[in-house]
C-alpha cells in the first residue's frame, strides 16, 4: 500500500518535473506535428490511397491492366459497333452495354478498393496473454516450442485453428494469412491479381458479381460484334466488311479480347457458383478440406444444407464493417500494464516487444549476452540490495520501454501504443542505456536479463523458460552459488548466436 | 471496495492498471461473433460471476442480430446489388447500427457496473473483434491484493 502511494506520488512528481522542465522550443514542436491515422502505421503490406479511404495489395500492375482491357474493348465497341447496332437493330442494345459496364467497373472497383476482412494484428498485452496461456496448458515445458494449434467442434466438425506468428492470434475458422499482402484475412478466397487485393469476407460478393457481370458483358460483346461483322458483310460481302471498315480494329480487338475472356470469365463465373451454393472457399476447395475423399464423416460444417440459402448468405448476408479502423487516429496514450513489484511480468512484456526484434539486434543482444555471463562473476561481488531493487516501476518500466525504443529503431513494425518512458533516449544501441551512474550496475544487470527473452527464430516464442531463468538468475543474485544457471545462460547465447 | 473509481474518466487517464483480462471468442457454431461465457480466474474477487456473464450473454445476442440471415439483410443485399452497391456510401448497414448499439450499451455498463469495481470493458471492435478485453485497475481500498495475488499465480504456473 505505501509502495503504491510513494509510487503515484512519485509518478505525480515526476509529471510536474517533466512540464515544467519542457522548453519553449518543444511545445511548438508538438504542436506542429500532426496525428497519424492508422494506416500510415498499418503493419501489412498494402497501399493505401485518398487518405486511407482505398486499400489495394502491393503489386497492382496486373489490375491497371484489367483496367485497360476492359475499357479500351468497352470503348471500342461504344465507338465503332453500337451506332451501326443501333440504327439496324436497335438502340436498346447500346444502352443494356451501357449498363452493363458500369456494372462492371463498379464491382470490379468496390472489390479492389475495399478491406477484404483484414485481420488486426494482436496489440501486445493480448499476444503476451495468448503466450501464458498457451505456456500453461503445456505445462511449461523446456525448449520445445508449443503446438500452435486449438481444435474446436463447429456443428460436429472437428476445425483445427492455427496459430499465425505474424499478426499474433489464433485464426478464427476459415481465415487465412495471405504471404503476398502479410494480413490475415477473415474468409479468406484467394489473392486475385486481377483485381489487385486478396478476396475475402467483406469484398466476396463484390468480386462475384464483378466476374459475373464481366461474364455477361464478354458474351455481350462478342455477340454483338459478330452480329455487326454479319450484317455488314449481308451489306458489302464478307471480306470487304473487314477490309473497307473505318477502322479494322473495333473488329479484331473486342474479337479476341472477348473470345479468350469468355473461356476464362464464364469458367471462372462457374467455378465460383458452384463455390457459393456449397459455401466453401477457393482456399477450401483447393485444399479439399471438406472433400468426402479425405473421410467418410468430412462434410462442410458451414453449410446451411441447401444451395439457395447458401447463395442467399454469401451474396445477401449482412456486410461486416472493417476491423482495421484505417482513418481513425493513432492514440498515443494508451493505458499499459503498469510495473509490478518483482520483474517477472517486465520480461513477459518486454518479450512480446522485442519478438519485433530483427536478426541483427538479436545478433548483438546475444554477443552481449555471452560476453556479460562470461564477466558474471566479477558483477556478482558488487551487486547489492538497493541495486538488485531496480526492479521497482522505476528502473523496471524504463528499461523495457528503453529497449523496445532501441530495438525497433532500425524495424519499422511498432507495435501501437508502446509507453515512451521518461528517460528514454532515441538511441539505436541498448548499452546506451546506461547514461546515469546510480543506474549503471542494475541496467547492466538487466542487460544481462533481458537477452533471454530475445527469440532466436521469429517462430519459437517461449515464454516459459525464459521468465523461469530469469527468476532462477535474480535467485542467483541473492546467492552467488548459482553458477549452473549462468552457465546454461550463456550456452544459451552461444546457440542463440549461432542460430542468428 | 473503492469508491473512487465511480468516475469513467478518471478510471481512464489513471496510470494504475494492474492486468488486462481477455475473454477470446468461442468458435463453437462458426464464425459467427461469440464470446466465451468462461468466467476468468483473475475477476473472482473484483466482481460477480453472474454480472459479467450477463454482460457477455446480452453482447452475444447483439452480435447474432447483427448477422442474422433474415428478411432484413436480404432486402439490403438486394438493393445494394441492383445500385451495383452505391447505396452503401449513403447508407448505414444494419450491422454498423447494431454496432453503435453495442458501444452505449458497453459504455453504459461500464458506467454502472465495472467502473465502480474498477474494471473497464473495451468495445471488441477496438480489438478487431477478436477478444472482449477486461482492463483491471489497482484496487487502493483493499491495498493492492490483487496484482500480488496475479503475480504469485503467474510464477506458480511455471
Amino acid at each position: 500500500m505505501h509502495l503504491g502511494v510513494s509510487e503515484s506520488m512519485r509518478e505525480c512528481e515526476y509529471s510536474q518535473i517533466s512540464t515544467r522542465s519542457s522548453t519553449p522550443m518543444e511545445t511548438p514542436y508538438k504542436k506542429r506535428t500532426p496525428k497519424k491515422r492508422k494506416w500510415e502505421i498499418f503493419p501489412g503490406r498494402n497501399k493505401f490511397y485518398c487518405d486511407g479511404r482505398i486499400m489495394m495489395a502491393k503489386q497492382t500492375g496486373v489490375f491497371y491492366l484489367t483496367l485497360i482491357l476492359i475499357l479500351v474493348t468497352c470503348g471500342l465497341f461504344f465507338t465503332f459497333d453500337c451506332p451501326f447496332l443501333a440504327q439496324q437493330l436497335t438502340p436498346v442494345i447500346p444502352v443494356i452495354g451501357g449498363v452493363l459496364f458500369l456494372f462492371v467497373l463498379g464491382t470490379l472497383l468496390r472489390t479492389s478498393f475495399s478491406d477484404p476482412g483484414v485481420l488486426p494484428r494482436a496489440s501486445p498485452d493480448e499476444a503476451a496473454d495468448l503466450e501464458r496461456q498457451i505456456d500453461v496448458a503445456n505445462g511449461g515445458t523446456g525448449y520445445r516450442p508449443p503446438p500452435r494449434t486449438k481444435e474446436v467442434v463447429i456443428n460436429g466438425q472437428t476445425v483445427k485453428l492455427k496459430y499465425c506468428f505474424t499478426c499474433k492470434i489464433f485464426r478464427p475458422p476459415r481465415a487465412s494469412h495471405c504471404s503476398l499482402c502479410d494480413n490475415c484475412v477473415e474468409r479468406f478466397d484467394h489473392h486475385c491479381p486481377w483485381v489487385g487485393n486478396c478476396v475475402g469476407r467483406r469484398n466476396y460478393r463484390f468480386f462475384y458479381m464483378f466476374i459475373l457481370s464481366l461474364s455477361f458483358l464478354t458474351i455481350f460483346i462478342f455477340a454483338f460484334v459478330i452480329t455487326h461483322i454479319i450484317l455488314s458483310s449481308h451489306q458489302n460481302g464478307f471480306l470487304s466488311a473487314l477490309k473497307n471498315s473505318p477502322a479494322r480494329y473495333p473488329f479484331t480487338v473486342p474479337l479476341v479480347v472477348c473470345f479468350f475472356s469468355v473461356w476464362s470469365i464464364v469458367g471462372l463465373s462457374g467455378f465460383h457458383t458452384y463455390l457459393i451454393s456449397s459455401n466453401q472457399t477457393t482456399n477450401e476447395d483447393i485444399k479439399g478440406s471438406w472433400s468426402s475423399k479425405r473421410g467418410k464423416d468430412n462434410y462442410n460444417p458451414y453449410s446451411y444444407g441447401n444451395i439457395f440459402t447458401n447463395c442467399c448468405a454469401a451474396l445477401c448476408g449482412p456486410l461486416p464493417p472493417s476491423l482495421i479502423d484505417r482513418r481513425g487516429f493513432v492514440e498515443a496514450d494508451v493505458p499499459q500494464l503498469a510495473p509490478p513489484t518483482n520483474g517477472i511480468t517486465i520480461y513477459g512484456s518486454t518479450q512480446s516487444q522485442q519478438s519485433h526484434t530483427c536478426d541483427q539486434d538479436q545478433c548483438i543482444q546475444s554477443t552481449k549476452f555471452v560476453l556479460q555471463a562470461a564477466a558474471t562473476p566479477l558483477l556478482q561481488h558488487q551487486s547489492s540490495e538497493p541495486v538488485i531493487l531496480t526492479t521497482s516501476p522505476e528502473n523496471g518500466g524504463t528499461l523495457p520501454g528503453r529497449a523496445s525504443l532501441a530495438l525497433t529503431g532500425p524495424c519499422t513494425s511498432l507495435p501501437l501504443g508502446q509507453p515512451t518512458p521518461p528517460t528514454s533516449t532515441s538511441s539505436l544501441s541498448c548499452h546506451e542505456a546506461a547514461d546515469n551512474n546510480p543506474l549503471q550496475e542494475s541496467l547492466f544487470q538487466h542487460h544481462f536479463l533481458t537477452p533471454e527473452e530475445v527469440p532466436s527464430p521469429p517462430g519459437m516464442l517461449h515464454c516459459g523458460s525464459p521468465m523461469g531463468h530469469s527468476h532462477t538468475t535474480q535467485a542467483g543474485f541473492y546467492d552467488p552459488a548459482s553458477q549452473d544457471s549462468l552457465h546454461e545462460d550463456s550456452v544459451r547465447g552461444l546457440v542463440k548466436l549461432s542460430s542468428v | 471496495m473503492a469508491t473512487e473509481f465511480h468516475n469513467l474518466q478518471e478510471l481512464r487517464h489513471s496510470p494504475s492498471l494492474v492486468t488486462k483480462v481477455f475473454i477470446q471468442r468461442d468458435y463453437s457454431e462458426g464464425t459467427v461473433c461469440r464470446f466465451q461465457a468462461k468466467f476468468p480466474s483473475e475477476l473472482d474477487n473484483r466482481i460477480e460471476r453472474t454480472l459479467l456473464e450477463e454482460t457477455v450473454k446480452t453482447l452475444n445476442s447483439y452480435y447474432a442480430e447483427a448477422e442474422k440471415i433474415g428478411g432484413q439483410s436480404y432486402l439490403e443485399g438486394c438493393l445494394a446489388c441492383a445500385t451495383a452497391y452505391i447505396i452503401f456510401l449513403c447508407m448505414e448497414t444494419r450491422y454498423e447500427k447494431v454496432l453503435r448499439k453495442i458501444s452505449g450499451f458497453i459504455q453504459e455498463q461500464n458506467e454502472k457496473i465495472y467502473a465502480p469495481r474498477g474494471l473497464l470493458l473495451t468495445d471488441p471492435i477496438e480489438r478487431g473483434m477478436r477478444v472482449l478485453e477486461i482492463s483491471v485497475f489497482e484496487d487502493r481500498g483493499s491495498g493492492g491484493s490483487s496484482p500480488s495475488s496475479t503475480m504469485s499465480s503467474g510464477s506458480s504456473a511455471r
